[in-house]
């Protein structure tokens, strides 16, 4: 059978789609839709995930197979959908209200148990369907329609908190750089196990500009730092550099430092110490912000164990024998009186 | 030493009396082994071919301050002749292995009953631990009895010394001297007892010994000391002739799942998270790899029944189980389900509640909650078991229904119905009609489109696409769904068309169901109506009124909702209508309901079943 070959628009449904005019779903929908139909695997084969929020419209938008399911609760679905149907290739889409306030466990969780589904979270730092109240990675102080005199929550670092979570696949990316969203895409899938990617992405209705840092013309330049394996953390046109100082991923002017001093990327590090320390390089984004892989390791899946342990009883004791099964407690027969006379 | 005593004929120095029927109860500390203990009891006697019921009482804290009050934990099962069917009011025989379980205990044995006390557990500290201000051996507490005194921790020392054991390990085979001394007593089989307790501790032989040694050494000593004057026999009972195992609900359950799963062709799979007294239904599931069943010990409630909304959509047999709260937190996923129309089976095994409540006790408090418990308009059908030998067969109902009309499907347990046991005449698997699964495999729509939505003209049921089906991409989810197209739609008159499809689809299972029939004298002045565990006390009761010459028709409600066609015109037929229920009266305020019957109640929320008595009185009263 050869692979089929896909254009976007196979991925496209025939919904009218409904986000803001200017919101960055949009990009990171098409993004996500022209790499698909660039893997040539067929469709029928994809399966997105969502909770509720902005984002959690995704699955209606995409011609595979999907479910809009209920807040916060995606990966705990998806969970169930790869146990069973390992050969299947399951998304969850997930906002930052969705997956870090409300449906926090089953985030952690799925990441822990390496169960094979890659989680877009959409990370625009604001609830959006609700209207604008702070969400749980806006910025300590914002003022919202629920915090009128600023939020006193601290926020999460999404990917501090998936690499705490002993997730084997996180990164991060922007929704309006496609091909750097596709490239991480492509690496997610290829993983095995969960794959965790935060998007920001731009509310232009109740958090404009939020990540202006890192998308801004002027800003980009000096603030992103892009991940590269193998490669030294370097940025602002190599003017700056990332060593590990005291424990701690640090920013220094290149000039001051011993080139091998620079830290080289590796995201396949067994501990995670250094791409937690890398996480915390930014808060917000309110200035240099690392993009890219922090995390790749290979460790079983859940959905392989578990099949496996079911292989290996299946190879032991034969299929299950249900007449055996009611049987194994011990039984005694009543015999009827009429046929032998007792 | 084994064979010498492996035998179920009387000794011969002591007078045997013939009994139908005897209820025996074992209570200790919750470290002394009484479940171990009753349930070996039980098997003994249900491989001798009595038939029995079983009902296990334990705290519900792990180990409660040893010697207390709270920390008393029984076991009581009744032995008879015939066919009972519950495990009895008050024992005839109780066997307390320290003064917390007397003092929690004697007020229900019967007037001259049979005692088995341990006194070596009767010390001062002891016994001011139970609250004892004298010592009831001595004070004339127990005149009325037989009391059958015995230093049970002195002879299990000496009866395990050559084992091998030593330490705390020794005292722990006190339990299989007091089986050793009932075995003797009851002239139970032994040899069972002592394959069990090999099997068991096979990986530490020096505790089999043990047990096997002080189960023995009790025996011995009943025979030996002549330690009552009367022993009891309790004849087979002539039951169906069919090969039979001893079983409880919990494990009945899990086994009609996987029967369901082999019914159907579907892989099972199970999404849940542990609670008290569900989880050994998850025990039992786990330990079964080689029928393909999945089990997935979630991070929550929610969790459990989320993963087995996805395992329903990607083409499993699904289910989740819990108890009451645990219910309460993955109800808005239910009704998720409920709105996908995809099949699921959701099993509470019932406890006290509300909240925490009593987590180890039977109570059936959940059916309103169970019929109305989600938010929006989502009628899903309610099943509920009537007693551990039904399990089987109702949970394979409920993953027909399930499947066959795509919805989820509550099947209601109780404690008493999971933990208690009786006799199951093993059904022929193989004449075990199959569950029909027809996933859809082609687009049903024009132009080669699919319509998720587009409903069977029979059943009502959408199509079962699973993901993988070339050509049967669609979404599915929360928002209401566009009749036929499945498209998310906030079209008002859509609305109304879509609520009222589910609910038909639901109303409609009632073609399926069976009429009720009733029992007992068709033609008296009440009948009494159950659901649930309670089956087995209103039929004894039933049978104990008729007997004493009244007259009594009884019926049992297996389907909650939809229920019977027939059940209306049962109801109009009688003058009276009794309904039993452990809550305060939720069955017969549907009943009320929905048939404008003037159905009276009998209703007791303490943490334990009927006792037959109490319903024959009512009946009485009723009658009179």
């Amino acid at each position: 059978m050869t692979a089929p070959s896909y254009t976007r628009a196979d991925f496209q449904t025939d919904q009218e789609v409904r986000w803001c005019p200017g919101c960055g779903d949009y990009t990171i929908l098409a993004s996500v839709q022209q790499f698909l139909a660039g893997l040539g695997r067929p469709r029928e084969e994809f399966v997105f995930v969502s909770g509720i929020g902005c984002a959690a419209r995704f699955p209606y938008y995409m011609n595979t197979f999907g479910m809009h399911s209920i807040h916060g609760r995606a990966p705990a679905i998806a969970s169930g959908i790869v146990a069973t149907r390992p050969d299947l290739s399951v998304w969850v889409i997930t906002g930052d209200g969705d997956s870090l306030s409300i449906g926090g466990n089953h985030l952690i969780h799925a990441l822990r148990r390496n169960v094979d589904m890659k989680i877009l979270l959409f990370n625009n730092q604001i609830y959006g369907l609700t209207k604008g109240q702070y969400s749980p990675t806006s910025e300590a102080g914002k003022t919202t329609k629920s915090s009128p005199y600023g939020s006193i929550d601290y926020p999460f670092n999404p990917v501090s908190l998936a690499l705490g979570a002993e997730a084997t696949f996180v990164a991060r990316t922007l929704d309006m750089d496609r091909n750097h969203t596709q490239a991480l895409l492509q690496a997610a899938y290829e993983h095995e196990g969960s794959a965790f990617i935060e998007i920001y992405q731009n509310c232009n209705v109740f958090n404009d500009k939020a990540f202006i840092q890192l998308t801004g013309k002027e800003e980009r330049v000096h603030n992103r730092i892009d991940l590269e394996a193998g490669k030294p953390i370097v940025f602002d046109e190599g003017a700056k550099a990332v060593v590990m100082r005291d424990g701690q991923a640090t920013i220094v002017d290149s000039s001051t430092v011993d080139p091998k001093a620079i830290l080289v990327h590796d995201p396949t590090r067994p501990d995670p110490a250094v791409a937690f320390a890398l996480s915390r390089l930014s808060h917000g984004p309110f200035g240099p912000t690392p993009l890219g892989i922090f995390r790749d390791v290979s460790r079983p899946t859940y959905e392989g164990q578990m099949h496996a342990q079911i292989d290996a009883a299946i190879e032991k004791n034969g299929e299950g024998d249900l007449a055996k099964l009611i049987a194994s407690q011990g039984t005694w027969t009543v015999k009827d009186p009429s046929s032998n006379g007792g | 030493m084994a064979d010498e005593i492996a035998t179920a004929e009387p000794p011969t120095t002591t007078n045997t009396e013939t009994l139908d029927k005897v209820v025996i109860r074992f209570a200790g500390d919750s470290g002394d082994g009484m479940q171990v203990a009753g349930s070996r009891f039980t098997d003994a006697s249900a491989l001798f071919g009595n038939d029995l019921a079983t009902l296990p009482s334990f705290p519900a804290e792990i180990r409660a301050p040893a010697g207390t009050l709270p920390g008393v934990s029984s076991f009581q099962v009744q032995i008879a002749d015939f066919d009972i069917l519950t495990a009895g009011d008050s024992p005839d025989c109780l066997v307390a292995m320290n003064p917390a379980a007397l003092k929690k205990n004697l007020k229900d044995l019967r007037q001259g009953g049979t005692l088995i006390v341990n006194t070596d557990a009767f010390d001062e500290r002891n016994l001011a631990k139970a609250g004892y201000e004298g010592d009831p051996l001595e004070d004339g507490t127990l005149d009325g009895f037989r009391v059958i005194e015995v230093p049970m921790d002195d002879l299990t020392k000496e009866a395990v010394k050559d084992t091998g054991v030593s330490g705390r390990s020794v005292l722990r085979s006190k339990n299989f001297f007091a089986l050793g001394l009932l075995a003797w007593l009851f002239h139970r089989p032994t040899q069972p007892t002592i394959d069990w307790a090999n099997k068991k501790f096979a990986r530490t032989p020096e505790v089999a010994a043990a047990n096997v040694a002080a189960f023995q050494a009790g025996y011995t000593f009943g025979e030996a000391t002549e330690a009552a004057k009367i022993t009891f026999e309790v004849k087979p009972a002539a039951l169906h002739p069919g090969t039979y195992t001893n079983v409880n609900g919990n494990t009945a359950l899990a086994w009609g799942l996987i029967a369901a799963s082999k019914l159907s062709g579907l892989p099972l799979f199970y999404g849940t998270y542990p609670i008290t007294p569900a989880s050994d239904i998850l025990h039992e599931l786990a330990r079964h790899k080689q029928f393909g069943v999945r089990t997935f010990q979630a991070e929550d409630e929610i969790a459990g029944v989320g993963s087995a909304i996805g395992a329903a959509f990607a083409g499993s047999l699904a289910v989740t189980g819990s108890s009451g709260p645990g219910i309460a937190l993955k109800s808005e996923a239910i009704s998720l389900a409920f709105m996908m129309e995809l099949p699921l089976i959701v099993i509470n095994v019932q406890r006290g509640g509300p909240s925490t409540g009593l987590p180890t006790k039977p109570e059936q408090s959940d059916l309103l909650f169970s019929l109305y418990g989600r938010h929006g308009e989502s009628p899903i059908p309610v099943l509920a078991i009537a007693s551990p030998s039904d399990a089987f067969e109702l949970t394979i109902e409920a993953a027909r229904i399930a499947i066959k009309y795509m919805t989820p499907v509550l099947l209601l347990s109780d404690n008493q119905v999971a933990n208690g046991s009786e006799p199951w005449m093993l059904p022929d698997v193989d004449a075990l009609a199959p569950i029909e699964v027809e996933f859809a495999q082609h687009p049903n729509g024009p132009n080669g489109t699919f319509l998720p939505y587009m409903r069977d003209i029979d059943t009502f049921a959408r199509p079962w696409a699973v993901p993988g089906t070339a050509g049967l991409e669609h979404r599915i989810g929360g928002l209401e769904k566009e009749a036929i197209t499945g498209n998310v739609s906030y079209d008002p008159a859509n609305h109304q068309l879509m609520t009222d499809s589910r609910a038909w689809k639901v109303a409609n299972i009632v073609n399926d169901i069976p009429d009720l029939e009733v029992a007992g004298d068709e033609d008296a002045e009440i009948l009494v109506l159950g659901w649930g565990s309670t089956f087995g006390s209103i039929r004894a009761a039933a049978r104990r009124v008729r007997l004493e010459g009244g007259k009594v028709a009884t019926l049992h409600l297996r389907h909650l909702n939809p229920m019977p066609q027939n059940l209306g015109e049962i109801l109009s037929r009688y003058e009276k209508i009794l309904i039993p229920e452990l809550n305060t009266g939720q069955l017969r305020k549907v009943i009320r309901a929905e048939f404008l019957v003037d159905a009276k109640g009998l209703n007791k929320v303490a943490g334990e079943p009927f006792k037959i008595s109490e319903i024959t009185e009512k009946i009485v009263e009723m009658t009179k």
